[in-house]
């Protein structure tokens, strides 16, 4: 075990991989000799080569069209697309390629495939540096979607991404990439290390994908989060004082019923957080999926707390991203008899 | 007062006008060399803006690409015509099926036989085609089995892809044929992508793009063509100027471009302009570009200058937009007549011969047709189950896909 950021865990997996795999193939904007805008990738082309790790030009598209190709010829592609707000121009390449490969094919052609992106608000990231984009993927048949919320897992669940036989959109929370974030921004940042999530087994582990993580055991009301909502719920409950159960989803497709219902069932309460704006976000799946298999359970209705609907903004950064005090007046609100 | 007027291209002649190529310049055959296997983009500009041609008006191969070939037997000349026969006799059948309601839907590559067929008999086991929707002519010079093919097209239990895709997307992987999908583009920077994985494995293997004139618009040309450029990949990027692009006339494609061929020469990629009805001069080139690439000195991109003859695709009536008999019109003639008239010229073949294996490949492909017909058609369905539906969504259904397709009652 040793204790890690977000981002030496990610690094780790993907230096694991590289190490043990000779069809691993790291590539994106950034990522190769200067190790990635955020580090992720920092070392692994002067440990492994050029020819595994490089440099592409400006071109998402492009990104994600020889990754297909080289998916399709049993290469295991690991690339980056520099901020999850950027991944539009790769869409078609991402959703009518990559997804449908083996489908279409009827298994002549796989692809395995990994697109990591950073993701996620409270940076003062503006419009096109903080967007959560999740829902535009697990709309889409054939692709598996990932979100860790600790190093642990972003380590464990990259791991198993690269090692998955079907495409998988990986994001990344970039707020905590360098620390747990509790909601609270005034300033004082708190460092993986303080935080058990930090602990990172070093060599090769995986945390499989489709299982759902039960964050903090509870008996009030069930909280559904994933990412950087994960801790900003756990601060909210101990705030409000209400005895949440939080599930740190990890894998939102395909999404393991299973653990949530089996929470939703037993609190007969739940709140839905994600930082993505909220209509037809995934929250809206969620609350269906509950709606269908725990309506006999139900005390109260289901309730949201999500961005809000307009594009992300720069200075009212504390106002959109979904606060501690929001998502406390929610959980008292579903506690209400 | 503002002089700045928009252009908007319009082709020579729309259906009420006769048919008119006057400005289409048509270089005489055999006039540029063979370049060397290295050559760089600026040395390639004559061929990029030129036109390659091997037969002439009278049906001799002639110059140095004719040299190129060496002493070709009348043996690779006479499959690529049988190629071609077929690949024609194939279409005829089934644009007849699509009109008896047998399929849904087909598209023709009637005129442009030649390309698909010279090109895919120059490439080896393990290279990989990533074609088009009109790039049949690959898979008919491959040998892949009529009954797959035509299963296909039938989406009935010969189908290799089980009903899933619409006819004429079809996957062959064991021949060379990358999964078609119906997105313009999307294929030639996975081409791209397929040629790097090549190189980085060492195996020898090649990667062929193609793309049609109308689609080099799409983000995706330009994204192959930088890849290529950065990475300098074994591939070989074909686009295939049809002149049309459903209805709309290869000027919007190609704005006040020199030829599409000209464009790889802005990205330091050396391109070829070729005559795609001489089937001579394409399997020239493509044994050129193919070896060129296979042995390490990178991407080439080749324009293959032809004309589409029928219909966009069995939804289309060109009679809307173009003349009816701009076809034959056309100066570059037809693929199949020019080869014939070379092969008669040389003492290798006689109209007899040929109008006796016109008859020989129609009957075969007929029969072909009906055994594969008695497996079902769209007028005479035997239903693939519907819980194909589900397989090969993941590589393992995950739990969703189990409860839907329960719910189906599977």
């Amino acid at each position: 075990m040793a204790r890690m950021t977000m981002i030496e865990a990610l690094r780790s997996a993907m230096d694991v991989k590289l190490a043990s795999d000779p069809s691993v193939i790291i590539f994106g904007e950034d990522v190769g000799y200067f190790g990635g805008v955020f580090r992720c990738t920092a070392g692994l082309q002067a440990r492994h080569g050029e020819e595994r790790v490089f440099d592409t030009p400006i071109n998402e598209s492009a990104i994600v069209g020889l990754a297909v190709g080289m998916a399709a010829q049993g290469m295991r592609p690991c690339v980056e697309i520099q901020f999850a707000d950027y991944v539009f121009p790769a869409y078609d390449q991402i959703t009518q390629e990559a997804a449908r490969l083996r489908h279409r094919s009827n298994g002549q052609f796989t692809c395995p495939l990994v697109i990591r992106m950073p993701t996620g608000g409270g940076i003062f990231g503006g419009q096109t540096h903080s967007q959560s984009p999740e829902a535009l993927f697990t709309h889409v048949a054939g692709l598996k979607v990932v979100i860790p919320a600790t190093p642990h897992d972003a380590k464990g669940l990259l791991i198993a991404a690269i090692e998955d036989p079907d495409p998988v959109i990986f994001l990344e929370p970039k707020r905590i990439y360098n620390g747990p974030f509790y909601g609270d921004h005034s300033g004082k940042s708190v460092p993986w290390a303080s935080h058990d999530g930090g602990e990172v087994p070093e060599g090769h582990f995986v945390v499989p994908l489709g299982q759902a993580r039960v964050h903090r055991e509870g008996a009030g009301v069930t909280v559904l989060a994933y990412g950087t909502m994960v801790h900003v719920a756990e601060a909210a409950a101990a705030a409000a004082g209400v005895d949440a159960e939080i599930i740190d989803l990890r894998t939102l497709l395909p999404l393991d019923l299973e653990t949530i219902t089996a929470s939703v069932q037993k609190t007969g309460r739940c709140v839905v957080v994600h930082e993505a704006t909220r209509t037809s976000g995934f929250g809206a799946e969620l609350i269906a999926e509950i709606q269908e298999a725990c309506f006999w359970h139900l005390r109260a209705p289901l309730l949201r707390v999500t961005g809000w609907d307009a594009p992300y903004p720069h200075a009212q950064e504390w106002d959109y991203f979904p606060s501690p005090a929001r998502i406390a007046r929610a959980l008292l609100e579903v506690g209400k008899d | 007062m503002s002089t700045a007027r928009l252009s908007f291209p319009r082709p020579p002649a729309r259906p009420d006008q006769a048919p008119d190529f006057s400005a289409i310049v048509v270089p005489q055959a055999g006039a540029l060399p063979v370049p060397p296997p290295d050559l760089d983009a600026g040395a390639s500009r004559p061929f990029a803006t030129g036109m390659i041609r091997v037969l002439d008006d009278d049906g001799r191969a002639v110059g140095p690409w004719a040299e190129y070939l060496g002493d070709l037997s009348a043996e690779p000349l006479l499959r690529g015509l049988r190629d071609m026969l077929r690949m024609r006799a194939v279409d005829r059948r089934m644009l007849n099926a699509q009109r008896q309601g047998k399929t849904s839907f087909y598209l023709q590559c009637t005129g442009e036989e030649a390309i698909g067929c010279g090109f895919q008999r120059e490439l080896s086991p393990g290279d990989m085609n990533f074609p088009t929707y009109r790039q049949q002519s690959l898979l008919i010079a491959a040998d892949y089995p009529l009954e797959a093919l035509m299963g296909q097209l039938y989406s009935n239990d010969l189908d290799p892809l089980q009903g899933r895709q619409l006819p004429i997307m079809h996957s062959a992987r064991d021949h060379g044929f990358f999964s078609i999908s119906g997105n313009l583009g999307t294929q030639y920077v996975q081409a791209v992508g397929w040629a790097m994985g090549c190189a980085l494995r060492g195996t020898g293997e090649i990667a062929a793009g193609w793309i049609g004139d109308g689609a080099t618009a799409s983000n995706d040309f330009h994204s192959a063509l930088l890849s290529a450029s950065v990475y300098l990949p074994p591939v070989v990027l074909n686009v295939v100027n049809n002149q049309w692009a459903i209805s709309t006339y290869t000027g919007v494609a190609a704005g006040q471009s020199e030829t599409y061929a000209a464009r790889a020469l802005g990205y330091g990629i050396p391109a070829l302009r070729v005559d795609g009805n001489d089937y001579l001069a394409v399997i020239a080139v493509s044994r050129w570009a193919i070896e060129r690439a296979r042995n390490g000195h990178g991407p080439v991109l080749i324009e293959w200058f032809t004309y589409r003859v029928a219909a966009h695709s069995t939804s289309d009536d060109p009679t809307a937009y173009r003349p009816r008999d701009e076809a034959k019109a056309w100066p570059l003639g037809d693929p199949v007549d020019r080869l014939k008239t070379h092969l008669i010229l040389r003492g290798d073949w006689s109209e007899d011969r040929h109008r006796q294996a016109e008859a020989e490949i129609l009957d075969e492909v007929t029969t072909v047709q009906k055994a594969v017909e008695a497996h079902g058609t769209f007028v005479d369905p035997q239903p693939i189950s519907p819980a194909e539906i589900f397989r090969g969504v993941y590589a393992e259904p995950p739990p969703h896909l189990r409860r839907q397709r329960q719910e189906m009652g599977f």
